[in-house]
């Protein structure tokens, strides 16, 4: 059970504050925030999500750049706490559409409604967008999202590891028009993690996988989603190569599995608003979307020439999006020339001084393309040490819509029909990003 | 909104004032859009109030407008009240009738959230107009309606308990509990009662068997047979009270797993561990299908740690991280699992850096240490000094050190100043342990220069090598000699003394070259501001005076190597991490009484010094609790029989003179209890363990004898014996055990130990009185006293009794040692009486 619940911005301001049990002070966002500002002084590295100050046990998740606390006296479950301010930052965004600062305090009072309905007396109540929607009155007022809906820019959202899906519509607002529009989004998102020793030889790989659905169909149809017949779960099951296996997976609640052994189709009522399907995990190994070769050699006393190969390793009808490779530079590094291959469009290249890091952006980069960077290196000190254990290791971040590594694939998604003249709109998405994604020199 | 603070405080006023014009005139209108009007003032009075402005001014005004059909306005004017009611008691009067009257609305939705409202004003001299409506919410025939009801009698329980209590509503409760068709409404009645028959045990017994038997068969089972129907968070709720019941025998522990094995795959992770908690406490007894729990577990939990949001990948994380630390053989071939990402959250880092050292095994030490070696080069440079320490770590646990010494020397030469210092304390421990070692070590520790280190850790560490190893490092006593010249510049006492100690070591290898710098360093020790340094500069100088070859073999004796190092945490702070899975307790790594206060344990009845007590001794730096006067918790599971090796001398001060520590004191009370039928080996285990080789040189023997008298006397007590619970605890800290034993209880004494009361009345009746009593079935424990008839002699008794296996631990102390078996006898005889007619 929790004491308390509120939304702060960046800077620390109050966005929302309730109070369920009076039990904790009222200045605990002040502790909180400070505490959270300086942890990185006082100790090292971030706060952690739960910690402990005169007694009163703080609670944060970070969503779309808002702190979401939870105060409690009690020694009570950090997951289930932790869970719960997730899923109160998803109810909120499923009737504001877009979550940050500015559609947070124009809808201030919805989402009080909100919370009352979501948490009475420090007890979660429920969670679920379809149930509040009966209690909740406030309309929400939509604010234009303002990012531009690129075909990928719409994955950028959010934290990293758990991107928005699909749209910025509230699943409560009416439509300008008038009528809603009978649709529903299924993404499959896959966030990959892949470790390259220093000849290219991979260390380790992992795949979390998430179906992302967003319901906007009216009438609470049943929806058949089939996946590849020739997925296995645990690697018991083995069945040759080319089959897709899955270390482990877990399911929404309203998902039925009674088909599932049999022909890989999951059936579910979807509920209002955004949620996982399902998630899953694979260690299998898999094909690279990206190698990378990174070279750094002295070449003087106080000088040394770093090369990075970046090689695209998929189709040339897909893209992979926002790519940024960044690597640690030794610590004496005073000056950065960077050397960029002849007719390179998109790029960016930076020296970040404080922290010693080389950055290289791409924008766009197409599939089976590949560039290079050269940066020249000068040092203010002699270095004594192995070059190779001052720098790096390198990372990459990057998105590919259209693309997915482990070759999961949604065949079907059926909608159990009302009339012949119903038909929604499906849409069925892949998209891959980069979760760690390191090459060590 | 207004965002310029500055603006709003400076208008602050006016705008106010404002507010309450505008709010006024709208007050009476019935013209066309005067919601409109008044849902955009309601909205700008809320808005001040969210920012924190003081508009409790519009008290009134916000009342006379509530006058509406309208639900949003509604729903506004009832935060607004909500929020002000407790500090304005006068104007929440004002509130009541408008708030009873939508109590009686033909809207279910206006009847719930009038309720709710009203049971949220936190005033007491309000509570008799809530009762009558909480009364009639709670038979209402809507369910949104009911669900508020529930939880507005916890509101009002928390006002005024007795209201509550008069009012007969936990009674009402529940029936609700146990027949509404929402499953809502139920989970709502089992969090309020909960709360309440909690709070009320302390005083009334019926509240505590109401509370008992939440944890029964009949209430187990049927909310394991809704157990689908529930809200996910409402099957925490459940599984929280799952965790607790006691099988009557295997075969119903295996249904409860069939039945909630598909919860393991739920995307809630809240759920998936609250499953896990109630698989693991309930095979703790069946050794196999324990483990088979955790194989059966590890896939979800790793699928739930990189599924969710940072911050929930870390709570699961954290009890991944208990269950590898307890049983690291299961997850050895999970340990790329384990591996960092560069871009993971140092709190996150730290966790897997200790899982990784955990599981290394012959099998994978080599990869686990190449990965470890990656990670010292980290940008990241408490992460790299943590990486370094996991190798030291594995090296001091793994039998095949070879490679292993090679990486730490690597890191010697690496030339990065916090490398260095690491490697400096890991190659001396590594020393300490592997003395064959030295050779190699030396070589290359030998070409560290002494000026390059600052870190005092590190320094110390330098400086102890020199004076162990003095006769193989070819200038060591020219180094040391120079570090004394520079004492005034050493800002560090621990620098200072580890310098006093080696300049003696070194002196009795290499007298002539080393009496120079000895007696310079003695001369500063004595002449040295602070305590430690001075006194053992004193100390060193009036031993070399009385005997230099006594000095010597104090100073320099013959070390055996360090077999073990002692662990941070004792065992029995362990099991009672284990024992709260899934709570707060596991993202600390302390159990629950360390970092909460009592009345937020719930469950709790043991007095507050003795709570205290236990606080007290986690102040230090060491985490073993030095004093044992221990809580008394839900759960004592398994923990029992490892409980004295926690006295192990290791926690003393290992830095001040870490070479003589010598790990291997063997425990003297970790044989079962159960052998011991008089065990005066006890007493010597529990004597203050001689952690400083100076407290044997000064010939103070600690041991204390147990001399047994042939024949006691008849023992009597004083039947109206006193004790004041500080004095029980500074006797139980003082006193040795000097009985430990087990019984066995009669059938009857068990059915009759529903609440740990029971039995305190039966004790008295025997003279024996009770200070503390706390537990829940089947795990009771009590501390006992008592005094003898004719004098002030008092027995002290612990007692852990196991209503399941029918079985009580008994640890007596006293001050009469003598007397102790007879008195041993006298309580076994009361508690042998206990529950007959």
């Amino acid at each position: 059970m929790i004491s308390q619940f509120f939304v702060l911005s960046q800077r620390g301001d109050n966005i929302v504050f309730r109070d369920y049990r009076g039990e904790v002070q009222k200045g605990s966002p002040e502790t909180f925030f400070r505490k959270v500002k300086f942890w990185k002084e006082d100790a090292d590295g971030d706060a952690p999500p739960v910690f402990n100050v005169d007694g009163v046990n703080y609670f944060h998740v970070k969503v779309a750049g808002l702190l979401f606390v939870a105060t409690t006296r009690i020694n009570v479950s950090p997951s289930l706490v932790l869970e719960l301010l997730q899923r109160t930052a998803r109810v909120i965004k499923d009737y504001l559409g877009v979550l940050n600062e500015d559609s947070f305090r124009k809808n201030f009072v919805l989402v009080y409604e909100l919370l009352d309905e979501v948490i009475d007396f420090g007890y979660a109540q429920t969670t679920s967008t379809e149930v509040l929607k009966s209690y909740v009155f406030n309309e929400p007022i939509v604010i234009e999202s303002a990012l531009p809906l690129g075909p990928a820019s719409i994955f950028m959202q959010g934290t990293k590891r758990m991107p928005g899906t699909a749209i910025t519509k509230s699943v409560v607002a009416n439509e300008p028009g008038g009528r809603k529009r009978e649709e529903i989004f299924v993404d499959v998102i896959e966030k990959i993690s892949v470790t390259f020793n220093s000849s290219g030889f991979i260390l380790t790989s992992e795949i979390d996988g998430t179906i992302q659905m967003k319901s906007y169909l009216t009438g609470n149809p049943e929806i058949r989603l089939a996946l590849n017949e020739d997925l296995s779960i645990g690697t018991s099951d083995y069945r040759g190569s080319g089959a897709v296996i899955l270390d482990d997976c877990n399911f929404h609640e309203s998902v039925h599995l009674d088909s599932f052994d049999i022909d890989r189709t999951l059936s579910l009522v979807p509920p209002d608003g955004e949620f996982p399907v399902m998630n899953y995990r694979i260690t299998q190994a898999f094909k690279p979307p990206f190698r990378i070769n990174a070279l750094i050699e002295e070449t003087g006393p106080l000088k040394a020439e770093v090369t990075i190969k970046v090689r695209a390793e998929f189709n040339s009808s897909i893209n992979a999006n926002t790519v940024l490779v960044q690597m640690p530079l030794p610590t004496f590094t005073a000056r950065v020339n960077f050397e960029l291959e002849p007719g390179a469009v998109g790029h960016t290249t930076d020296f970040k001084e404080a922290n010693k890091r080389l950055e290289w952006g791409l924008k766009k980069v197409v599939g089976g393309s590949e560039h290079t960077l050269r940066a020249k290196l000068t040092f203010s000190q002699e270095l004594h040490g192995n070059i190779m254990k001052e720098a790096g290791p390198l990372s990459m971040t990057f998105t590919i819509p259209m693309y997915n590594s482990s070759r999961l694939q949604v065949k079907y998604l059926q909608i159990a029909k009302k009339s012949k003249a119903h038909n929604p709109y499906r849409w069925v998405r892949y998209v891959t990003q980069a979760n760690s994604y390191v090459a060590r020199l | 909104m207004n965002d310029d603070r500055g603006y709003v405080n400076f208008n602050e006023k006016s705008e106010v004032s404002d507010l309450k014009l505008q709010l006024r005139q709208l007050a009476g209108s019935r013209a066309p859009g005067t919601d409109d009007s008044k849902r955009d003032l309601f909205k700008k009075v809320i808005s001040n109030m969210t920012i924190g402005i003081d508009v409790s001014s519009l008290f009134g005004e916000m009342v006379m407008c509530s006058a509406t059909s309208d639900i949003v306005l509604k729903k506004m004017c009832y935060l607004y009240v909500g929020n002000y009611a407790k500090v304005n008691p006068d104007l929440a009067l004002l509130t009541i009738n408008f708030l009873q009257r939508d109590c009686k609305d033909q809207d279910p939705m206006i009847r719930g959230l009038a309720l709710r409202s009203l049971c949220s004003l936190r005033v007491a001299n309000l509570v008799e107009y809530l009762v009558g409506p909480l009364g009639s919410g709670l038979k209402d025939n809507n369910s949104y309606v009911r669900t508020v009801a529930v939880i507005g009698v916890l509101k009002l329980y928390h006002i005024s308990a007795t209201t509550c209590i008069d009012a007969d509503f936990p009674e009402t409760l529940k029936h609700l509990m146990l027949n509404d068709q929402d499953t809502q409404v139920v989970a709502n009645c089992l969090s309020a009662l909960q709360e309440i028959w909690t709070l009320e045990s302390t005083t009334s017994e019926e509240a505590a068997r109401e509370r008992e038997n939440l944890h029964s068969k009949p209430y187990v089972y049927y909310f394991l047979n809704r157990i689908k129907e529930f809200s996910e968070w409402a099957q925490c709720l459940v599984m929280e009270l799952v965790a607790k019941y006691i099988p009557s025998d295997n075969s119903e522990i295996f249904d409860i797993m069939n039945l909630l094995e598909d919860r393991l795959q739920h995307a809630n992770g809240a759920v998936v561990l609250a499953t896990t908690k109630v698989f693991l406490h309930l095979t703790l007894s069946m050794a196999d299908v324990h483990q088979q729990v955790y194989e059966r577990i590890k896939a979800p939990l790793l699928t739930q740690v990189s599924s969710g949001s940072p911050e929930q990948s870390y709570a699961i994380l954290s009890h991944l991280h208990l269950l590898v630390m307890r049983a690291p053989y299961i997850f050895s071939s999970d340990y790329k699992h384990f591996y960092c990402q560069y871009n993971e959250p140092s709190y996150v880092k730290k966790l897997k850096l200790e899982m990784l050292t955990a599981v290394a095994n012959e099998s994978n030490t080599y990869e686990i240490v190449t990965e470890l070696c990656e990670y010292a080069a980290n940008v990241d440079i408490p992460i790299a000094r943590e990486s370094i320490r996991a190798v030291g770590k594995i090296a001091l646990q793994q039998y095949d050190v070879n490679a292993i010494v090679d990486r730490l020397l690597q890191f010697l030469e690496m030339e990065k100043d916090y490398v260095t210092s690491e490697a400096l304390v890991l190659v001396k421990d590594l020393l300490r342990k592997y003395p064959q070692w030295s050779q190699d070590c030396i070589a290359v520790v030998g070409n560290i220069s002494s000026n390059n280190v600052q870190e005092p850790k590190a320094k110390a560490a330098l400086i102890w090598m020199l004076g162990e190893y003095s006769q193989d490092m070819h200038d060591a006593p020219y180094v040391l000699e120079s570090l004394v010249e520079n004492w005034d510049e050493e800002h560090s006492a621990e620098v200072r003394l580890h310098l006093l100690t080696a300049v003696m070591k070194c002196f009795f290898k290499r007298p002539p070259e080393t009496q120079k710098a000895l007696g310079a360093a003695l001369a500063a020790g004595l002449a040295d501001f602070h305590q430690d340094v001075h006194d053992r500069a004193l100390f060193y100088y009036r031993l070399l005076q009385y005997n230099v070859s006594v000095a010597e073999s104090v100073v320099n004796p013959p070390k055996q190597a360090v077999s073990v190092f002692a662990d941070t945490q004792s065992s029995e702070v362990k099991d009672r991490i284990f024992d709260e899975f899934n709570s707060l307790s596991v993202v600390y790594q302390k159990p629950s009484y360390m970092f909460t206060d009592k009345e937020h344990r719930g469950t709790l009845e043991f007095s507050d010094e003795l709570g205290n007590l236990s606080i007290n001794a986690e102040t230090g730096d060491s985490v073993v609790p030095a004093q044992r006067v221990e809580e008394n918790d839900k759960d004592l599971l398994l923990s029992t029989t490892e409980k004295d090796d926690v006295r192990d001398p290791g926690s003393n001060g290992s830095a001040y003179n870490a070479p003589s520590y010598n790990g291997s004191v063997p425990s003297a009370t970790s044989q079962p209890l159960a052998d011991l039928a008089f065990s005066s080996t006890g007493a010597t285990g529990q004597a203050p363990a001689p952690g400083l080789a100076i407290d044997d040189l000064l010939g103070l023997d600690f041991s204390v004898g147990t001399a047994t008298t042939p024949s006691p006397p008849p023992l009597t007590l004083n039947p109206k014996a006193v004790l004041d619970p500080g004095t029980f605890q500074q006797k139980w800290r003082q006193l040795p055990i000097s009985l430990s034993e087990e019984y066995s209880l009669s059938p009857l004494g068990i059915a009759s130990l529903v609440t740990p009361n029971a039995l305190l009345r039966h004790m008295q009746s025997h003279s024996i009185q009770c200070i503390a009593s706390g537990g829940q079935s089947p795990n009771f424990k009590f501390f006992f006293f008592a005094q003898k008839a004719e004098e002030a002699s008092i027995y002290l008794v612990e007692c852990i009794i196991n209503t399941s296996s029918a079985k009580s631990q008994i640890k007596i102390k006293a001050d009469d040692q003598s007397s102790s078996q007879a008195f041993s006898t006298l309580f076994q005889s009361a508690l042998s009486k206990f529950g007959l007619p």
